[in-house]
This record gives structure tokens, sequence and C-alpha cells, in this order.
């Protein structure tokens, strides 16, 4: 079977910047796959590409089966689009720029009207249907613009960072809403900054930076290549220090870090959670009492800066998530 | 695909949208109103009794032929910023990422400008009728000339559609359109008598459309002689087919033009 959305080589430079410098991504139908890297690091250029907004200077990508280069007006049908400025008529009502976007999808008036309603309800925002979206708070248009995206149900849906710029509480609920799309099966592409959001939403993590593949595989998978988890556990006295290594380095059979003079105790630990029962009995059988005892995980953040050297949230020189008439 | 028909319905769709702004903001409609008003005023009064014309006829009725000309080109200002704000918004690339035709959001736009045209001309007119100026002619050709006040004005907004795409943001749209649309009246007839240019800008005069378009206006408003025309040239002589003749032209190389323009213009 092929994916879904598939991209080969792609390459595109703005002047001496590249923006795209032989991209490669995949998504099977049905997946989430999200295309992670800092500011500047391709995802919006590589999202231009797929949703036939730009031609790529090299390189090849198809949408469900369709060229994207050489069919572009069949790539848009089976296409729904929604990026980080919701991209909605401001002086048009919610309700209105529905009608207006499944219209311009080829809807005859009154299945338009039908659909829109339809999702106006599923996605809460029916009281504020009548209103025009300038009225809208942030999260609530974020939400009209992913309606948008979905008036004809399409196969392949991208979301360019759905969530930036939102406050916590909405960014929750558009998780909510994505959450729900992906259980209807459309195959979706998502490119985000967020470690949290690929994490929490993507069955196939892509992180790219400076247009290219850094790194690919399932959030786990990613996790993996840095290591697996680790009890990590604070002391009550740093009298216990050696009697908790060497509990716990029994425990694991692993190689265990505690530094002299310090009351912390680090092991891998092979077997997880089992690992940490099993040492939390036999510290207690010790009487070694304990301030803190976690299991912790790597996060994403972890792996970005083990494969980049630089941090995610630390934003290079050249900004693509904001892009200007000049830029894009 | 992109049929004409589809076409025409994504642009009716588009249209409708952009018509719904001047509802939620009237406002825009007060530059509509004010400034027909304030040009039909401001001619009439400050050149009305400054300017004599040869032949002893009234220069208020004279004027209102070029007012209705320039007031109307000046229209298409509002073509060129609301597409050129219109490229600003992340709208546009949804609209360029959905199945519809591309020529459709320039088509949409040029098409609900004419209803702002349609606005001032009837401003103007009620204005234009208070300080005494008459339709001389037929109700029916001043009817035709209104039409083709409009016409031409239409085909004109898509020279401004592709300013508004070429410029890299809104608030240049005003400047460029006046280095456009101030040379293109005052080197013509509608302010002044054709007589008054001698020499090469004699020519330019009376081959500038917006030479002819004024004629024409007056022609069939019944506001000058055509038998009394000091011109040989073939544009004066037939105003109203040089006029035609270069609304189609203006469509015909504009058109593609801008979609071409607005193809690029966010890819």
């Amino acid at each position: 079977m092929t994916a879904t959305i598939q991209a080969h080589g792609l390459v595109k430079t703005y002047g001496r910047a590249w923006a795209l410098d032989g991209l490669d991504l995949s998504a099977e139908q049905g997946t989430v796959l999200a295309l992670l890297g800092p500011n500047g690091a391709g995802k919006t250029t590589a999202v231009r590409v797929l949703t036939t907004l730009v031609k790529p200077d090299e390189g090849s990508a198809e949408l469900a089966g369709i060229d994207v280069l050489t069919r572009p007006e069949q790539a848009r049908r089976n296409l729904g689009l929604s990026g980080q400025y919701a991209a909605v008529d401001e002086y048009l009502t919610g309700f209105e720029n529905l009608v207006m976007i499944g219209r311009l999808y080829g809807l005859r008036r009154a299945q338009a009207r039908d659909r829109a309603a339809e999702l106006l309800e599923q996605f809460s925002l029916t009281d504020a249907a009548g209103k025009p979206s300038k009225d809208y708070s942030g999260g609530m248009r974020r939400r009209l613009d992913l309606a948008a995206a979905l008036i004809v149900r399409p196969p392949v849906l991208v979301l360019d960072e759905p969530t930036t710029g939102l406050d916590p509480r909405s960014r929750i609920e558009t998780w909510g809403v994505i959450r729900d799309l992906i259980a209807s099966g459309t195959t979706l592409l998502l490119t985000t900054q967020y470690l949290e959001e690929a994490d929490q939403l993507a069955d196939k993590i892509t992180v790219i930076d400076h247009g290219r593949v850094i790194a690919e595989g399932s959030a786990t998978d990613l996790k993996a290549r840095i290591g697996g988890e680790r009890i990590e556990l604070t002391l009550a006295d740093p009298a216990d220090l050696r009697l908790a290594a060497r509990t716990v380095g029994s425990v694991t059979g692993t190689e265990v870090y505690s530094e002299a003079g310090s009351s912390t105790v680090t092991a891998p630990a092979p077997h997880g959670a089992e690992s940490l029962m099993t040492a939390l009995r036999e510290l207690d059988t010790q009487n070694v009492r304990l301030l803190d005892l976690g299991l912790r995980r790597p996060t994403l953040d972890d792996v970005f800066l083990s494969l980049t050297g630089h941090s995610a949230e630390q934003a290079p020189t050249n900004d693509d998530s904001t892009p200007t008439k000049d830029n894009r | 695909m992109n049929t004409p028909i589809r076409t025409l319905k994504d642009s009716a769709v588009i249209a409708e949208r952009n018509l719904v702004k001047v509802k939620r903001v009237p406002v825009l409609l007060v530059y509509v109103l004010l400034s027909p008003i304030m040009f039909v005023l401001l001619f009439s009064f400050v050149f009305g009794g400054a300017i004599e014309l040869g032949d002893g006829s009234s220069y208020r009725e004279f004027l209102m032929g070029g007012v209705f000309a320039m007031t109307v080109l000046f229209g298409g200002i509002f073509t060129a910023s609301g597409l050129a704000e219109d490229m600003q918004k992340g709208l546009i690339d949804r609209f360029r990422s959905l199945p519809m035709s591309h020529a459709a959001v320039l088509i949409g736009r040029t098409a609900s400008d004419v209803s702002y045209n349609i606005l001032s001309l009837i401003v103007m007119g009620l204005t234009g009728l208070l300080v005494g100026w008459r339709v001389q002619g037929s109700l029916l050709d001043a009817l035709a000339g209104f039409a083709l006040l409009l016409v031409f004005a239409y085909a004109f907004s898509w020279i401004m559609a592709y300013i508004g795409l070429l410029v890299p943001s809104p608030e240049v749209v005003n400047n460029s359109s006046y280095l456009v649309i101030m040379p293109l009246t005052f080197l013509s007839n509608a302010f002044v008598p054709l007589e008054s240019f001698s020499g090469l800008l004699r020519h330019i005069v009376e081959w500038n459309p917006v030479s002819a378009l004024t004629q024409a206006a007056r022609e069939l408003f019944g506001n000058t002689d055509p038998s009394a025309l000091a011109s040989t040239a073939w544009s004066m002589e037939h105003p109203v087919a040089y006029t035609l003749i270069w609304t189609a032209a203006l469509v015909v190389v504009f058109l593609p033009l801008s979609v071409r323009q607005y193809r690029r213009a966010t890819g």
C-alpha cells in the first residue's frame, strides 16, 4: 500500500536560503504524522508544497494517490488545510464563512448550509454562528478555521501549527477536536513546534531541522534512542546514599548514579514500573526514607537536544512561522 | 473542473462575500458617497466660474462628463486596496488551497466593486442636478452614457486589480493609484477643452481613452454638440466605439496578467 501523504526529495530555496533540502515524508492512511521542528526548520514550506501553495524546485509529492505538482486541481479536492493564522473572513459570521467555503468546494448552497450548521454544532460554535468572526476569541476562531477545513470531509487534512499562540485551555480543547478527527479515519499531517503536542497526537513523528529529516519514528522510538526510563529518587537522609545506591543497583542490575554528598540516586530501569516497585519494596525493608521517588521518561525535548545539539524552543534566525508576502 | 460556469459561480460567491463586508462596515461607503459630492461641488464652484468656454456654453455642464469619468476611475482604488488587503490575509491561502477557480477571486472582486461605481454615479448625478447640470438629450442616451462609464470603469478596475496584486502592502495602493489616475484624467479633456492643448500633448490627449470616455458621456448627456468638435482624430469622432475598444482591450490584457500575478504573488 502506498502512503496517503508522501513527499520525496523536496527542495525549495528562497534566494540563498534553503527552506527545504531534500525532505522526504510519508504517512499511511488513517494515521497522524507530526512534523516537528523549531521555527525556520522548513515545516511551513513543506506544508505549502503539499497543499499546492508553493511549487518546489525539486522533488515530488502525492496526496491520496494524486500528484500535487501535476494535478493540483484534483489534489485540492482531497485536501483540507487549516493554518496557524485562522484563515477565515473576519467580517463574515461563522456560518457565512463555512457556507462560503463549502460553496467554493463546489457544494450547492443548501448542502453548504446544512454542512455549516452541522460543523458549528460539532465545534460548539452554534451560539456564535451569527456573529462576525472578528468578535471570536482566538480559540473560537481556530475552531472555526478547523471546521472550514473539514467541510467536504477530505481524506487528507493538513494542520499547520494548529495550537500556536493559543492559551493552554484552548490548546487542550483543540487537541480534543483533533483526536475526534483522528478517530474518524482522516489522514492527518500536523506541524508543531511543541514536543508535547506531537507526543499527544501523532502516530509517527518526523523531526526536521534546516529542511531535512533528522529523525523519524513513533514517540516511543524517538525516546528509546536516547535511552529508556530511569528511576530517580531523593533521600530524606543523605547518610543513606550508599545503602540506597546498592539496593537500587541490586534491583535494576544496572549502573547507578549517585554523587557523593548529594541525596539523589538515579539508575536506568530496564523493566520500567516493575523495577520501580521492586526497588521501592527493597528500600522500605531497609528502612530508607524517601522525599521523592519517580520514573522519569525522556521527553521529546531531550530527543531534540540530543539530535540537533540545540533545544527545540531555541529559535534560530530565519523564522518561517510568520511568513510575510516577501518570503513566501 | 474550471469550466466558465464554475468560474462564474465561484466569482458570485466571492462577490457576495465582498458585499457582506460593506454591509458590516458601512463606514466604507462614506468615501464612496462623499468624494463624488466633493468633486462635483469643488470643480463646479472653484473652476466653474474661472474657466470660460470659447463657444459660450456652460462650463459647469461641460465639467460633469469629466467629473463622472474621473470619479469612476477613482472607484478602481477600491479594487486595488481590497485585493492588496486580501493578499495579506491567511484567507487567500485558504482560497488557493481550495478546488475553486483562481480567476474567481479577482472576477468576484471587480464585479462587486461595480456596486461602488453605481452608487457614486447616482450620488454624482443627483449632486450635479442640484448645481444646475441637466441632461439635454434623451433619457435613453443618458442611460447609455452611464452604462458606458460603468463598463469602462469595470475594465479600468482590472488595471487597478493588477496594481493591487503588485504592491507589497495595502498602504502603497493609494499612492500608486494616483500615479496612474491623475495623468490619465489631467492629460484629457475632462476638465479643460481639447483646444487648450497643442502639439504632441494634443495628440496624447486626443488618443487618451479617458478623453473619449468623457467626450462620449458629454455627447450622450447632450452636454456638447458633436458637430462643434474641434478635432479630426478618429478617437474623438467615434468616442463611443473608441471607448468600447479600450474597454475590451483592457480586460483582455489585464485579466490574464492579474490572474498570473495572483498565482505568483503567494507562490
